[in-house]
């Protein structure tokens, strides 16, 4: 059995590792510490940490304020609450003047569960894509996640990261290495490529392996940079397989389906297949009974692959 | 603490030589009470020229903050206007992003950018915006325009001066109307929360808002209550006399641990007798002939 590691707590060691190393990184969160896993930064520099009550506005304009003056804020909360709450904010405040903030969102997806649809975020990637300027990474375990945070402490200008509730299983080993921008090949093949983002990488994987077992073989890309998106990957993809799945724990409108879509009509016109939630919000359920319901399972990958295979 | 309702003459207040400390023991480069008011003329007169010219713009929340700006660029902010990102500068962060062309008609004044510059204002490719953009316009802290942000950026610029050990100061001029934003109050209890005492927020209190009075399109009051119960030292002024504004800047550069709310009190289009109180001329550019009268009257 594969690993199971949490995103988020590996998300506030890293931001404490970061913390020792750079004096000039801050952390900010609004009420939601223990969830997100910036407490962990917070115990240990909390001159450097600010609790912003439920106030996700005024975070993200403190966290403007403190990159315009030369430190590197990480803001934390909810995905369905940052940029949920306070896109405006995000807009004019960091998105059009640049400004060097880390939003790290934690609970992204219906796989926060019974919590229900109030928790359930699968508008958030299609709203900071439409952000002129922010760089959107979707981690798909927690070797991912450490180097992704790392790469957007290094990194100038505004990012958003979008972490899951669950543990999820690692699908790296510690040898790799995050590349911004980049798709990552998990899987080569021939028939078909299914490009998945965060926690359904995993479940790719799973329906490729499957699949090859009745004789279909197809690849699988991971897509951690969302934007800018590896246009050459996709096209590389399209040219070399002739048709593509893509699934993500979001609304079809705006997301990983959405931005592949452009890049194949524009480019090299295939087939595709888009998992992802089709203009509903989800109920109350264990994440593992929402994905099946949504249709979110290696199962349903591979039906996508048969389908959309049968349309070359 | 409301201060007297008195002339430029501050003789009543118990500090009986506030006015010399205020106009006397000043830095090089800082300007006297007639020098100011003669800027003070001067900012109005490029705001009415540079909205006439471009057509469209927001004379009246410019024009009621006038002397609230000069009081700031003349007289208390330590800024470099030929090194804009020095960053030790203290910060002015105009929040309240349709005043636009009274900030750019005062960084013009300070040398920031040529007087010429202004007549570009609203243009295609001008690095003078219709609202605020940081990007473009030096000496611009925060783009602006989307009301109720300023607060929070401005406690952030704060709290990243004391976490660097840097003294400088910020302040920001909220609107009044603006304050029916909620991000306002939630900055408003962060700031008290954190005691940022090196902020200091000017409401522009000219009681207008686009759809009227405040008090009949959203009531603020009791606004100086709210604000202390929010945890701030609250000083009101006459927000046209430039006495009264230097001596409450001053007064709250010696609070400690708390932040300073200003509230100004003022009047919407001051200065041209037929945009003043007149919620016409919130957003509306003056044409030809009103241009050439309001300019007679600011002679
Ligand atoms: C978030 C937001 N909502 C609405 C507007 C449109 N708007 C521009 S100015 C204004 C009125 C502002 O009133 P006040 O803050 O009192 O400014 P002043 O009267 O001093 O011009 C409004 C509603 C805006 N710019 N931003």
């Amino acid at each position: 059995m594969v690993q199971e590691v949490s995103v988020r707590e590996v998300y506030g060691k890293t931001l404490v590792e970061l913390g020792r190393e750079n004096p000039d990184i801050v952390v900010l969160d609004a009420d939601l510490s223990r969830s997100t896993m910036t407490q962990l930064f917070a115990r240990e520099f909390p001159e450097r940490f600010f609790d912003c009550g439920i106030a996700e506005q005024n975070m993200v304009g403190i966290a403007a304020g403190l990159a315009a003056s030369g430190k590197i804020p990480f803001a934390s909360s909810f995905a369905v609450f940052a940029p949920g709450r306070c896109f405006d904010q995000l807009r004019m405040s960091i998105a059009q003047p640049g400004r060097n903030v880390k939003l790290v969102a934690t609970h992204g997806g219906i796989t926060v569960g019974e919590d229900g649809t109030s928790h359930h975020s699968i508008e958030d990637l299609s709203l900071i894509c439409s952000l002129p300027g922010f760089t959107v990474i979707v981690p798909a375990d927690a070797i991912e996640t450490a180097q992704a945070v790392r790469v957007a402490a290094a990194s100038y200008g505004p990012f958003y990261l979008r972490l899951c509730r669950p543990k999820i299983p690692l699908v790296y080993n510690e040898s790799y290495r995050f590349n911004l921008g980049k798709a990552v090949t998990m899987r080569q093949g021939n028939g078909a490529t299914i490009i998945a983002i965060g926690l359904m990488v995993a479940a790719a994987l799973e329906a490729a392996e499957n699949l090859s077992r009745e004789g279909i073989d197809c690849g699988v890309l991971n897509m951690p940079t969302l934007k800018p998106i590896d246009e050459a990957a996709i096209k590389k993809a399209a040219a070399e397989t002739g048709a593509i799945v893509t699934v993500e724990e979001h609304l079809e409108h705006g997301g990983l389906g959405s931005k592949v879509a452009q890049v194949v009509a524009r480019h090299h016109p295939v087939p595709m297949e888009i998992l992802a939630i089709r203009d509903t919000y989800a109920k109350s359920g264990k994440p593992a009974e929402l994905l099946r319901r949504y249709g979110l399972t290696a199962e349903d990958i591979e039906q996508a692959v048969r389908g959309v295979i049968k349309r070359k | 603490m409301p201060l007297p309702e008195s002339g430029e003459s501050l003789s009543s207040t118990s500090a009986g030589d506030v006015e010399a400390e205020v106009f006397s023991s000043r830095a090089a480069g800082t300007k006297s009470l007639k020098e100011m008011k003669d800027i003070a003329k001067r900012l109005r007169r490029h705001i009415i020229t540079m909205i006439g010219k471009a057509g469209s713009g927001h004379p009246g929340g410019s024009l009621s903050a006038v002397e609230i700006v000069t009081a700031l660029y003349f007289r208390v902010l330590r800024h470099k206007p030929q090194d804009p990102c020095w960053s030790d500068r203290d910060r002015f962060i105009l929040s309240k992003g349709h005043a636009a062309p009274l900030l750019y008609a005062t960084l013009a004044e300070c040398g920031y950018f040529s007087v010429e510059e202004l007549s570009t204002l609203r243009r295609l490719d001008s690095r003078l915006q219709g609202h605020t953009d940081c990007t473009v316009t030096p000496g611009v802290e925060m783009s602006a325009g989307a009301l109720g942000q300023g607060l929070s950026f401005a406690i952030g610029v704060a709290l990243a001066g004391r976490l660097n050990s840097q003294n400088y100061r910020v302040y920001v001029l909220l609107g009044d109307g603006e304050c029916d934003e909620g991000q306002v109050w939630e900055a408003a209890m962060a700031a008290a929360h954190f005691k940022v005492d090196n902020l200091v927020a000017i409401v522009d209190n000219n009681g207008q808002q686009i759809d009227g009075w405040n008090r009949e399109v959203m009531s603020l009051d009791p606004f100086n209550q709210k604000w202390q119960a929010f945890g701030w030292q609250v000083i009101e002024v006459d927000g046209h006399n430039l006495t009264q504004l230097t001596q409450a800047l001053d007064q709250a550069k010696l609070t400690k641990g708390q932040p300073t709310v200003i509230i100004a009190h003022t009047i919407k289009g001051k200065g041209v007798s037929f945009m003043e109180n007149n919620p016409d001329f919130h957003g509306k550019a003056p044409d030809a002939v009103q241009v050439d009268k309001a300019l007679k009257e600011l002679e």
